[in-house]
């Protein structure tokens, strides 16, 4: 069995009365582009945003169970939460450049994690842009505002920004609900490279991107886990029911 | 009227459609006997009410208007605008009352903007549930006390600790009128502070913490940037606030109608437009010079009001039409 990157541990979680995820417990390979895919309402977002404890600052929830980064509880008291989600970047469904120049946007995470190194930085704001395949578009006017950006070039710079901090797991929640085929092709295809450096979780916007992308796929039903296994085999031949019929579109 | 015409239209859809439930009924029922003529009663007489509000803001623009504009004929502009005002004189300088409310108004938001958005921020974002919930009806509170408690306040306690802690002839000085502005200002400028900071969409607090901004860089470099125009808002209606108030400022800043020129002047007393017309206009004879200086002086204030209104307004109403970052 291959090293697991991320773990989850018997999770429950409730937004106040309500059940969010019902002991949910699976493991992420490194350097692989994990899939949560399943109808709204089912957790998958939820536990995604558990990895990088986002939902730290929603009110009225509760969790038990433990979730595991490198086999280390991210739920320990002495975890620094700003340092965790260094290491655990995320994207999300719309692209939200923050106010100021594309240059900005990649620099910005880089600057609040302490770092002054000029070249460095400049080294880092390339890259990452390479990575995220919007460097040949913007190369030459790095400095012009974020919001001057097309939806899809947008994303893929809010995608920049989160690998200009080097993280070791990427999440992704429905990157590609906001952008036309040609750019969320460009996505797709920029996450089949990045899964050599980085460990991908995403949330596809539909089962057949959840078909293109996964390594291994997980299906989430109303706060159940239902089945988690390799992208070539859940989406041929699913074991459960359930999975089956949403696949096949009987319901969703 | 949109909405009016609105609601009638939604209502008789409505009677349509319950009249095409009930079997044995065609088309619309007529209305019953007397409802019509009620409607056109109440109608008409809401639109009385609202017509004579704007009709009284009219009339009472128009008498300040008219016992107001003969100053600027009757006394040469050098005098107008000069920098001694002494009615007896004949010295009619308004500009140390101009300079002395802009003086007492700018020092109170210097005041009272990093105390309000900085109450605004903990409320919205540091406070935990309960204290919020505490909080903000004690703001609401804050902004009912009559402002002549504060003036008493002002001079009983304030202006003493001003007059020994800074080693002044008298504790009643601009500063001490700007501390009590500041402190009338914050409520309004508190509420409208926290309802922008409440308006910055989550997903941007989820952008910057996920990209390991700390709590704090996240409210400070993100949050409050992007509230930015509701903040400046919170703070143009605040000052509309601190310069028409009259009874507190009248209380504590020593009346004394001198050009506060420099620095120091700020804990000297100084005189504003609002407290010269509320002290000397029981004592003028009506018709007479100084009376329609007084006037002028209401006019004067008037338009630097509705300028500062004017430019609140333009900022809650572009925020409302760029949509996006609201």
């Amino acid at each position: 069995m291959v090293e697991k990157k991320v773990s989850a541990e018997n999770i429950n979680y409730f937004y106040g009365g309500n059940q969010a995820l019902r002991d949910v417990s699976l493991g992420v390979p490194a350097h692989s582009v994990t899939v949560f895919f399943g109808p709204a309402g089912g957790g998958k977002t939820t536990l995604l945003r558990l990895i990088n404890r986002l939902n730290d600052m929603v009110e009225n929830t509760r969790m038990t169970g433990r979730i595991l980064l490198d086999n280390k509880n991210i739920y320990d008291e002495d975890v620094d939460v700003a340092i965790l989600r260094r290491r655990v970047g995320m994207v999300f469904a719309l692209p939200l450049p923050l106010p100021g120049t594309i240059r900005e946007n990649v620099t910005y995470g880089l600057k609040l994690a302490g770092m002054r190194d000029g070249h460095r930085i400049a080294e880092i704001l390339e890259k990452s842009l390479v990575q995220a395949a919007i460097w040949d578009e913007i190369k030459d006017r790095l400095d012009s505002p974020a919001s001057s950006l097309s939806g899809g070039q947008q994303q893929r710079l809010c995608i920049a920004r989160s690998l200009a901090l080097e993280p070791e797991v990427l999440l992704l929640d429905e990157p590609t609900s906001g952008l036309d085929p040609i750019s969320t092709r460009k996505v797709e295809d920029s996450l089949q490279e990045l899964k050599q450096l980085y460990t991908i979780i995403i949330v596809p916007h539909s089962i057949q991107q959840a078909a293109r992308v996964a390594d291994q796929a997980a299906f989430f039903l109303m706060g159940d886990l239902i089945e988690y296994r390799p992208g070539t085999e859940i989406f041929t031949t699913p074991r459960d029911k359930r999975t089956e019929d949403y696949i096949t579109g009987r319901f969703g | 009227m949109g909405a009016r015409h609105l609601s009638l239209n939604w209502a008789s859809s409505l009677s349509s459609k319950i009249a095409g439930l009930v079997p044995g009924r065609k088309g619309k029922p007529p209305p019953p006997a007397g409802r019509s003529y009620v409607e056109f009663l109440i109608e008409s007489s809401i639109r009385v009410l609202g017509f004579s509000t704007i009709g009284f803001v009219l009339l009472i623009f128009f008498f300040l208007l008219r016992e107001g504009l003969p100053i600027f004929r009757e006394v040469a502009p050098a005098n107008l605008f000069g920098t001694r005002w002494y009615p007896t004189f004949d010295l009619f300088g308004t500009l140390p009352l101009i300079i002395g409310s802009a003086y007492v108004t700018v020092a109170s938001i210097a005041i009272a903007l990093p105390l309000g958005v900085a109450t605004a921020v903990f409320i919205r974002e540091v406070a935990p549930h309960w204290t919020r919930e505490v909080l903000k009806p004690l703001i609401e509170v804050l902004a009912g006390i009559p402002s002549v408690v504060l003036g008493f306040f002002g001079m009983h306690v304030l202006a003493p600790l001003v007059r020994t802690t800074m080693d002044v002839p008298t504790g009643l000085t601009a500063f001490t009128g700007a501390v009590l502005l500041a402190y009338m200002a914050l409520p309004t400028i508190i509420s409208v502070a926290e309802d922008a900071i409440d308006t910055v969409p989550r997903s941007y607090r989820d952008a910057a913490l996920a990209m390991g901004a700390t709590h704090w860089q996240t409210i400070w470099r993100v949050v409050v940037p992007a509230a930015r125009s509701g903040i400046a808002t919170a703070v143009m209606l605040g000052m509309g606030r601190a310069i028409g108030e009259t009874m507190a400022v009248m209380m504590v800043t020593g009346n004394a109608a001198r050009m506060p020129i420099s620095l120091n002047s700020l804990f000297m007393p100084v005189r504003t437009m609002t407290a010269t017309v509320a002290a000397e206009m029981g004592e003028v004879a009506n018709g007479s010079v100084h009376y329609h200086s007084l006037f002028g002086i209401g006019i004067i204030l008037f338009i630097l009001t509705f300028l500062i209104n004017i430019v609140a307004a333009t900022a809650i109403f572009k925020k409302r039409h760029r949509g996006g970052l609201r």
